[in-house]
């Protein structure tokens, strides 16, 4: 018996000192629903106030590093969908570009428009989450069900183009798979009529509304040199006042070509963010309707393009593999692996829809990479969490969370 | 002042001398190696200097690479410097057997946590680091798993039942 009272004394192990300190420990995920994915925030709070806190990330980690380090080019465009998964197709052409850039491919200026037009409307996509879910998350869930419509229009483009629509494989080395189909520009067309009224009703609901103000205004802020130190890239670094876009430092895909302006934000806090999103998305649509023009700008011959011509690098489509005996000879060296790529090392970086998404490849010859790197924008800047939101509401800290825009699957690679 | 890798090579030597090694512009990235006892004189001095002024660190991975002998594991810094929009790339190169290598969390707060990353997965010792311990993956594992020693499945092994999988 006595043995039975002693019992809870060995079960109940409570940390030294833990009785007699005054802040309480709270566990914010990784299963929270206000976390957007798994992640961990172990909080240190005293009363509503949070004195400090823990980031615990990693709990979808699926080594996509050391998977690639025994896959060919081709297949490990599949990885990359998984990471930021709110707009795999930027990832999806960042990987193609690092590639070209190894491979010394040059594209077909179609190639890139089409690539401008797909990558914009995913960024589109991916601001529309983020923005929507501050929303949420401050309370106001009618803006997220209504944009979710158009969310879903540009996921019908991605369909119509490759099939898939969140993890989306998009593309190859060299361009598409196929060209976009006459469906594919209609829902364009469609997309390009309605959007701007619905992007332009639901910044409406939010931005004067008083409530949404005063939970976003002077929430989660950090200054451009704490966010420089940090490694803040992307909207988050342009709210904090820093006009930094890869689009416009290192331009790929011939981003060049194209006008569009830089949003940029001045304190950093919730409500700067989620304003740099919302112009963000007026500017994708700008160089949406640019690539569109230059892309219908093209005739005949030129019009039909939708790769480089790279036999050697390119996957052929399946129906002339089928039907023609190069495709057939390409295919089968490249799915053989009888292709190998040029030793050496680069590092190629895109703009992601939360900042600057970066390929470092260091191949030494042979079909896959001796190394690849990512570098994943959020797992760099979600070690500020605990800076900023020191001494702020656990609410507000929620906001703080999904104002950042953080993928879990981004952040565990 | 245009930040070319001849200018940038010869402000290096001018400072470290012979220490700066492995010199190369691969995809047009300057690239260059120092010994690991002064990468962080070699980080301050490029982050200082007015010239220079590379102040923000895009990435810090790590390389192993098991047939060099003495100087396995590779740490790689990326760095940018925004206002003129130049990036380099800075290696040192560490014995696998002693892989103490000074942290540069004082200089960038991002290092922070791509430290830990590389601790966790190529145990780089970050000699200074304020909380280094594992971050991807769990606390109890007691191997490094990027390293080359340590293969994916070979996907040809024909010894185990895969029948419950739909693959026997």
């Amino acid at each position: 018996m006595s043995e039975i009272i002693h019992q809870p004394e060995h079960h109940v192990k409570l940390p030294e000192g833990s009785i007699e300190k005054q802040t309480t420990t709270l566990n914010l995920g990784p299963t929270h629903p206000a976390t957007h994915g798994v992640f961990q925030n172990i909080l240190e709070v005293d009363g509503e106030r949070i004195v400090s806190a823990d980031q615990t990330v990693g709990y979808i980690h699926r080594a996509f590093e050391k998977i690639a380090e025994r896959r060919p080019l081709y297949q490990i465009t599949p990885l990359t969908d998984r990471l930021n998964y709110c707009s795999s197709p930027i990832n999806n052409m960042g990987w193609h570009m690092t590639c070209e850039k190894l491979l010394g491919v040059q594209t077909p200026k179609r190639v890139d428009y089409l690539r401008i037009i797909i990558m914009e409307l995913a960024r589109i996509s991916d601001h529309l989450i983020c923005n929507s879910i501050v929303g949420v998350d401050s309370g106001a869930f009618s803006g997220f069900l209504y944009v979710m419509q158009y969310r879903e229009l540009i996921y019908e483009i991605y369909e119509e183009i490759c099939g898939s629509r969140l993890t989306t494989n998009i593309g190859r080395i060299g361009g598409f798979e196929r060209n976009f189909t006459p469906t594919a520009f209609q829902k364009l067309d469609r997309f390009l009529a309605e959007y701007p009224g619905v992007l332009k009703e639901f910044i409406g609901l939010f931005e004067r509304n008083r409530i949404f103000m005063e939970r976003t205004i002077g929430g989660g802020a950090i200054s451009a040199d704490r966010a420089l130190n940090y490694g803040f890239t992307g909207p988050n670094l342009r709210a904090a006042g820093v006009d930094y876009d890869v689009r416009v430092t290192s331009p790929y895909s011939s981003y060049d070509d194209f006008q569009f302006d830089i949003p940029v934000g001045s304190t950093g806090d919730n409500y700067d963010r989620w304003q740099v999103r919302n112009e963000e998305m007026w500017q994708s649509l700008r160089i949406i309707r640019q690539a569109y023009e230059k892309v219908k700008a093209f005739t005949g011959a030129e019009a039909e393009i939708y790769h480089a011509d790279v036999p050697e690098y390119y996957l052929p489509p399946k129906k002339d593999v089928y039907t023609k005996m190069e495709a057939l000879i390409w295919h089968f060296k490249i799915v053989m692996g009888e292709i190998d790529m040029p030793a050496g090392e680069v590092y190629h970086s895109v703009e992601g829809g939360n900042g600057e998404l970066g390929f470092y490849l260091i191949s030494d010859g042979g079909r896959s990479p001796y190394r690849l790197h990512f570098r994943r924008p959020c797992f760099i800047y979600y070690q500020a969490y605990g800076e900023i939101t020191k001494g702020s509401m656990i609410s507000d800290a929620v906001i703080t969370m999904s104002s950042l825009n953080l993928i879990a699957g981004e952040m565990d690679a | 002042m245009d930040l070319s890798p001849e200018y940038l090579q010869s402000r290096l030597t001018e400072k470290f001398g012979d220490a700066v090694t492995a010199v190369d512009t691969p995809y047009g990235m300057f690239t260059f190696e120092v010994p690991k006892e002064i990468n962080l004189k070699v980080l301050q001095f490029l982050y200082d200097d007015p010239e220079l002024q590379f102040r923000f660190l895009t990435d810090l991975c790590a390389v192993h690479y098991p047939e060099k002998k003495g100087r396995e594991l590779a740490l790689v810094y990326h760095l940018h410097n925004m206002r003129k929009n130049v990036r380099i790339r800075m290696k040192i190169y560490t014995d696998i057997n002693q892989p103490d290598v000074y942290t540069a969390t004082a200089l960038f707060s991002s290092a922070n946590w791509q430290e830990r990353e590389t601790y966790d997965f190529y145990g780089i010792n970050f000699v200074g680091h304020p909380n280094l311990k594992r971050i991807l993956n769990v606390e109890e594992m007691d191997y490094f798993p990027l390293r080359k020693e340590y293969p994916l499945e070979d996907q040809t092994r024909i010894d185990k039942d895969d029948e419950m999988f739909g693959r026997g």
